[in-house]
This record gives structure tokens, sequence and C-alpha cells, in this order.
């Protein structure tokens, strides 16, 4: 295997005595698709959090195609490629998607530091921001206001504007979450047609959309890493059905 | 260029008639000549209005389009006010190079404190701006060997301008500087809400989380915009120094602050309108009740406020729009219809 | 010299009093709710008007009109949160700034139109004017008294919350909002109660503070600065805290205007912003 993507070594992390995080280790190679499942209060969003410098670990590292960005801000880690959609809709509620996405890519630019010019000027942003907008089926309502967007197409346009900032690694934090399951499957859709260059790391409590979208599984128990393998290895395994089925809830 | 689908087009058409002017522009532009005509007796008035908006204006960029509250905005008006005042009295009275060097003195001041302004929000940003509003005003009253502490500043001589035109009794030429000024200043954020520096600012105001997680520069976007609207407020200050050709220390004044919220609130703030009908209606209302006592001023302001909070959360212009559409039977989008976001939490 | 800076000292402490009296109440409502009551002290200057009108108009003794003074602006505050506050506590800071302001407007309007904007007169009883000697230093009876005073209220709080089954529900609400919800405690009627009593400490504080600092229109607007540091500083919901900052503010301000009259207050500022700056959530703050 060559060089991981995104890798972690030694990663800990608690608030006062609850560990939410205990010596994760992990090495995403280039264009995996990965998945992140275990019960609720496992660590998962900690962990993505942890990665996209949302929160300062207590100890160990964080390594981004061989450069080490432990110390660097989320913004810093933005532009090296580490980007993350989040599990409750975090949007821009009075832009619309257009404005949205072709802020991200003016962000990505550095268009965004100009006041003189206005943004229509700036055609190749806007074309690019509606051909990301269209990948995701959100061509039609590229001009209406975020919140007015129905709950699926929002969580399209969480990708939407990751995807506007050219990732290498993408962290989806259950891209699915409240999404009925009928409408889910143009989400996945999306999804599995990323680019082959993008590594995916996403956590999903659907075990069905897990075994057909990842290419290999990562498990978590109580802040740790439990096992990883291929989705065969994963649903063999012992442990794992304990978890799931035995004493633990069933996210 | 690779051809044009429809579609793409209609996205480009959309952000091209963000930028153009609606006749209702022109006509508010127009009208704000009307004074000369029909009141030539209340230029002075309208001279006052027109630094207020520009004021309100200089706010409206900082709070309206980038969220960030501040409850000590006259420190930089008073901050420009004060320093028109004080070259004039050290023997320099011509109008617009004092304009411009108290606009960028108080912009350095706007610049210096950025860099605090951008690390905080909520309470904390709250307290640290009123704060800062009171050190300058505590200062300047301290300091009265400059600035003449609460006596306020004596001796300011403006040279005429241009070297014709002397600042008249009547508020003529006071009147058409200002409204210059104002038009000028106003283009120019016209022109920065429409860049992408303005959308990004936007963004800062919808959702600072996430524009970390886009990779944004939040807080350079910050210091920068707070650093134009602290020269605009500076400008707005100088202008008053220069047509009145005093300075009180109401110029730092808490209660300054407090207005121009108001001020900005009532209009309807994120709009740029906003805070210069704001200022009309305000500047015109207290010239009415101007004989009462300042203390009772206060009620119906207070009363306003109360009634824009609880009942017309995105104020006089915000409200206009509800009713526009909802006659047009249409969801308009675009900046002068657009709710306003920064209102409610999420 | 000596003498004077423990009558400094001595004098700082009975306004830190004061103080604490008038932010106490704010710094456990901002905890519980995060509501921004900048109208906090208009509470503070009913209570003083209250205690000004029965004295003067009906002749009650300064004492008797204490209780009045706090249970009045309790009840007021009780109309204000019911009918306004309350639909604001999902809202942004600056809608409960702009809402308050509004009322501490109205307030001071109000009171200018009903006082006039004179300084209220009190007589104060003879058992609590004048002057003793202890340990060769003069302090005033009332200082002395409101000092002790505010110390029985600090104690009643302090058991208050500590040792009843209300203190605890309010710890637990300031402490984790939604957590305090999941575990069933009704954290709508206990902030209810904690603001009405709140208020009324502030009104209490208003009614002391007759003396020591007069009474106009302006109340509301002059100490809310004093009381926002307070409680800035000591950070929120934390009564130890306000405590402490309260006494700080007391002295140091009393220090700044007694020893450097032209920049007292501008050091009280300066000071003030760099805690802020270093400890955002106060010096004494839990919350980051």
């Amino acid at each position: 295997m060559s060089v991981p993507v995104l890798s972690t070594s030694g990663l800990d992390k608690s608030f006062g005595s609850l560990v939410v995080a205990k010596n994760i280790e992990i090495a995403l190679p280039r264009g995996v698709r990965y998945a992140l499942i275990g019960p609720n209060g496992a660590g998962k969003t900690t962990l993505i959090n942890l990665m996209t410098g949302m929160l300062r670990p207590d100890a160990g590292r964080i390594m981004l195609g061989g450069e080490d960005i432990t110390a660097l801000g989320p913004e810093e880690r933005v532009r090296r490629g580490l980007v993350r959609t989040f599990q409750i809709n975090s949007l821009f509620p009075h832009l619309n998607p257009l404005e949205a996405v072709t802020l991200a890519i003016c962000e990505r630019e550095r268009i965004a530091r100009t006041w003189w010019r206005p943004t229509s000027d700036y055609r190749a942003a806007v074309d690019e921001a509606y051909s990301v907008l269209e990948s995701l089926m959100l061509g039609p309502v590229c001009t209406r206001e975020t919140r007015e967007l129905a709950y699926g197409q929002q969580r399209l346009l969480e990708i939407a504007l990751a995807l506007a900032t050219r990732p290498k690694v993408l962290l989806l934090d259950e891209p699915a979450a409240g999404v009925p399951r009928e409408e889910s499957a143009e989400l996945f859709t999306a999804i599995t047609s990323l680019s082959q260059d993008i590594t995916v790391l996403f956590i999903e409590h659907d075990m069905e959309l897990v075994f057909r979208l990842a290419s290999r599984i990562i498990v978590m128990v109580g802040g740790r890493i439990l096992l990883e393998g291929t989705p065969d290895e994963i649903s063999a395994d012992p442990r794992v059905r304990e978890v799931y089925l035995g004493g633990a809830t069933h996210g | 260029m690779a051809v044009t689908s429809p579609a793409i087009a209609g996205a480009h058409q959309y952000l091209d008639a963000q930028v153009r002017w609606r006749t209702i522009e022109i006509v508010f532009w127009l009208a704000t000549l009307l004074p000369f005509v029909v009141t030539p007796d209340y230029l002075v008035l309208a001279s006052q209005i027109a630094v207020t908006a520009l004021f309100a204006l200089s706010l409206d960029l900082i709070l309206g389009y980038a969220g960030i509250v501040s409850l000590g905005h006259a420190a930089f008006f008073g901050f420009g006010a004060y320093t028109a005042g004080l070259i004039s009295k050290w023997g320099w009275g011509e109008p617009l190079t004092g304009l411009l060097i108290s606009g960028l003195a108080a912009g350095l001041l706007g610049y210096l404190m950025s860099f605090i302004i951008s690390r905080f929000r909520h309470l904390a940003l709250i307290m640290i701006t009123l704060g800062f509003g009171l050190l300058l005003h505590e200062l300047a009253n301290s300091a009265s060997g400059i600035t003449g502490g609460a006596d306020g500043l004596q001796g300011v001589k403006m040279w005429p301008l241009f070297g014709a035109f002397k600042f008249d009794l009547y508020g003529r030429t006071a009147y058409w500087y200002a409204l210059i000024v104002l038009f000028l200043l106003f283009l120019v954020s016209r022109r920065l809400i429409n860049s992408p520096f303005g959308l990004s600012l936007r963004g800062i105001r919808e959702n600072a989380v996430r524009m970390r997680a886009i990779g944004a520069e939040s807080r350079s976007h910050i210091r920068k915009i707070y650093t134009i609207s602290a020269i605009i407020a500076g400008v707005a200050g100088a202008i008053l120094t220069q047509t009145t050709e005093t300075v009180s220390l109401g110029v730092l004044d808490f209660q300054r602050s407090a207005d121009i919220l108001v001020i900005l609130i009532l209009g309807g703030a994120g709009r740029l309108y906003g805070g210069l009908i704001g200022a009309i209606i305000y500047m015109i209302a207290r010239d009415w009740f101007s004989g009462v006592n300042p203390q009772y001023w206060y009620f119906p302001i207070g009363v306003l406020l109360i009634g824009v909070v609880l009942f017309l959360p995105n104020g006089i212009l915000g409200g206009l729009a509800q009713i526009v559409n909802s006659e047009r039977g249409q969801r308009c989008t675009g900046w002068l219809t657009a709710p306003l976001p920064w209102r409610r939490r999420p | 010299m000596i003498t004077s800076v423990f009558g400094v000292l001595f004098d700082g402490f009975a306004y830190g009093m004061l103080l604490f009296l008038l932010s106490v109440g704010l710094s456990v409502t901002l905890g519980m709710m995060n509501f921004v009551n900048l109208a906090h002290c208009t509470f503070g200057m009913i209570g003083g008007y209250v205690t000004v009108t029965l004295m003067n108009s009906w002749g009650w003794p300064f004492l008797a009109t204490l209780p009045v003074a706090f249970v009045v602006a309790a009840l007021i505050s009780v109309v204000f949160e019911r009918t306004m506050f309350r639909r604001l506590y999902r809202a942004t800071d600056l809608d409960q700034c702009l809402l308050t302001i509004g009322l501490v407007f109205v307030s001071v309007a109000t009171a200018a139109w009903v006082y006039g904007t004179i300084q209220q007169p009190v007589q104060l009883p003879p058992y609590l004017r004048g002057s003793v000697q202890v340990m060769g230093l003069t302090l005033g009876v009332y200082r002395i008294f409101l000092i002790v005073f505010a110390l029985v209220v600090t104690g009643l709080l302090v058991a208050a919350l500590e040792f009843t089954r209300f203190g605890a529900q309010v710890r637990a609400a300031v402490d984790n909002q939604r957590m305090a919800r999941g575990l069933g405690i009704n954290v709508d009627g206990a902030f209810a109660i904690t603001f009405a009593l709140g208020s009324g400490l502030a009104g209490l504080g208003g009614a002391l503070a007759i003396d020591i600092v007069g009474l106009d229109p302006s109340f509301a607007l002059a100490f809310l600065v004093y009381v926002l540091i307070v409680v800035a500083v000591g950070g929120l919901g934390s009564i130890g805290g306000t405590f402490a900052a309260a006494m700080l503010l007391g002295i140091s301000d009393m220090a700044g205007k007694y020893y450097f009259p032209a920049i007292g207050s501008f050091l009280i500022y300066l000071v003030m912003i760099s805690l802020l700056m270093w400890r955002p959530a106060g010096i004494f703050g839990r919350r980051t």
C-alpha cells in the first residue's frame, strides 16, 4: 500500500473523566471508501472533529499526505484538502445554493479577498459552482434560498459545499441523517459517483448502505477502534455482532 | 469559452440582476436633492441626516452584512470628528485633505481594534465594544489639554471647500458636501457587498462555523471590513466637525452608539438603504421633538426598539419587502427583500 | 496615609457590596438562559424610587421600605419576563440587547417624567447616620450597615443555592441546561423564579444605593456599565465570582477616584477590556 492520504497516530481526547478517543490509529489510502461505524457515543463525530481541527487532541498526531497537520486550524486543513460535512445541516440559510457554493469556490481561489469587482464577473467560479450543483441534482433550485429547500436537498448541499473546496479527503458525518430511506438513494448515488481521487470516510448507521458502499469499514466502540477490515471480515467478526446485537444500543 | 447551457445562463442572469440599479434606487438618490428646492431652510438638518446616514451605513457593513455586533461604534465616529477638529485647530483648515486624514486615522484605529474584534463573538464581543467605546470617551474627557474635555474643542475653523465654497450658516455647502461624500461611499459599499468579499461577509453572518469548514479566511475578512467600516464612520464624524466647526464630547457618547444601532435596526440592517431610511426618519422626528426634554425623547425610541424587535424583526425596509412580496404572491430574492438571517439563532 | 488607605478600602468594600447586590441576579440569569438583560439596573432604579416614594410621600421608615422595594422590583420583573423576555430566549444576543436597551430607555424617560431629572433626597433614620471610631478609623454607620446587610443576603443566597432543592435545580440549569431539562427539571419555571429573585435583589440594591450614589433617572444606564463589568469579569452564573469581581471593582473604583481622579474610570475600563481579552468567560467563568 502506498503512503496513506490521511493518518492518525496515538490520538487521545477526553473531557474531564470522559474518554472520547483513546489511541486512535487509522490510515486511509487514496481513493478508498471507508465507513466508520459504531454505537451512539462511540466517538465517531469526535474523531471527525479531531481530524478536521474542530477539537484539539490531548495527544497524538494527524498526518495529511505526509505533512503533520496536528497544529493547524480547521481552515488550514481545509485548504490542504481535508474537508468535512456536518451531521446536522450547517448551511447558510439565507444564501441560495449558487451563492453558497460560489462562496466556497471564491474562498478556495482566494478571490474572496477582492471587493471592487462584482461576483458575477467571475464567470469561471460561477460556472464551476453551477456544475457542482448540477452534479448533485441541485441545478434547478440553485437560486432558491437554502432554508426553503427540501431537507434532502439541503443534505446534498452539505456535500456540494464540501466538494467546492476540491477535497482530497472527504469526511461525511451521517450524510443521510434524517433523510427517509426511499430518498437517501439519490444521496448515495452521488457519493458513489464521486471522483476516485477523493478518499471518503463516512459515518452511517444503516448497515445495508454501509456494506453496499464501503470498501473498508472501521468499527469504533467507547472511543477506541475495535477493528478495521473489509465488509466481509467485519460482518463475520463475532465482536461486531456482540456490539450491535448484544447490550449496546443500535443507532 | 465553453458553450453556455441555458441553465447556467439563468444562474449568471441571477447574479447580474443583483448588481443592476433599480428604478427606486435612482428615484431615492434624486429625491435627496429635493431639500435644495423644497426645504432650503432645513439644509442644516439635511446635512446632519446625511452624516447620520453615513454613520449608519458604516455600522450596516459590519452588523448587517458580517453580523458583528458593536455597542461602541461611536468610538470611530468620534475619533474621526476629533481628528478633523484638531487638524483644523492646528492650522490646516482644508476640508478634503482633513476628511481624508480623519478617515484614515479612524481606519487605523479600526484596524488595530479589528485584531481583537475578530477573535470574539456574542456577549464578549458586545462587552468589549462597549468597553472600548467608554474607554475612548474617558480618554477624550481626561485629555482635556488636547480635546477641551467636557467643554468641547474650540477654535475649529474650516477653509472654503475647493477654495471657493464657504461653509455657510444655511448649510447649503454643508449639505451638498455631505451628500456627495455619502453618495460616493455608498457606491463603494454597494460595490463591496456585491463582490466575492461581500459574499464571504454574508457567509460569516450566516454561519461562522461553516465558514471555517470551507476553509474561509474569516478573520482576515472581518479585519478588513472592520477597518473599512471604521474609515467610513470616521469620515462621517469628520464631516460633522467640518460642517459645524465644533466638536463636543457627545461624539463619543454611548448614547451615540446606541442611537445609531436604533437607526439601523429601525430602517432594516443588511440592506444598505436601511440605515439611510432610518436616519431620515429618526433625525426628522428628533427635530420635531427638539423642544422636549431629551430624557423624554427616549420614551418613543425605547418603545420603537421594543416594537421592532418583537414585531418587525427586519426593520421598516424588511416589513415593506414582506408586504410587497405577499402582494405579488411571489417570493423575491436578492438584497432588498432577503429576510435577515442573523436575527435568529440557528 | 495608612488611615486613608483603610478608609478607601472600607468605602470600596461597601461600594462593592452594593455592586454585588445589583449584579448577582443578572449573573445567575445570564448563566441559566444566556439572556442578555441590559435592563437589569432598571429594577434597581425601580427599587430606589419605591423607597423614595414610600419615605417622602407616605412617611414610611427607611428599613420598612426595603422589603417593599424588593417585592415591587421582583413583581415588575415577572411582568416583563412573562410578556417580553421569554419570547426572546432563543433570539440572538443582539435582539436581546436591543429589546432590553429599549426597556431601559422607556424606564429612564418614565422616571424623568414622574420624578423629574433631579437627584432624589432621602433622610436616613438617625441610627444609620453619622460615623463611629474603630481602632482610629472613622467608619460611616450606614456603610457598616450596608456591608453587614449585604453579607447576610449573600450568606442566605449561597445557603439557598447549596442546600435547597430549588438551589440544586438552578445550579443544574446553569451548569448544563440541556441535561437539566433531560432530568425533568422545569428550567423555565426555575428561571422565572430566579429572575424575579435576582431583580428583587437589584431593587434592594437600588434602594440601598440612594444614600451612597444618589438616585436620578440615569441610574438605569449609569450602573449598567458597572454591573456588566462585574458580571463579565466574575463569570456567568458564579456567585463567588460575582462577589469577588464586585469587591474588586468597588475597591479599585474607589481607589482610582481617590488617588487618580483624572483617569479613574479610564483605568477601570482598561482593566475590564484586558480581563475580557484574557478570559472571555470571566476570571471565574467555567464556560468557554
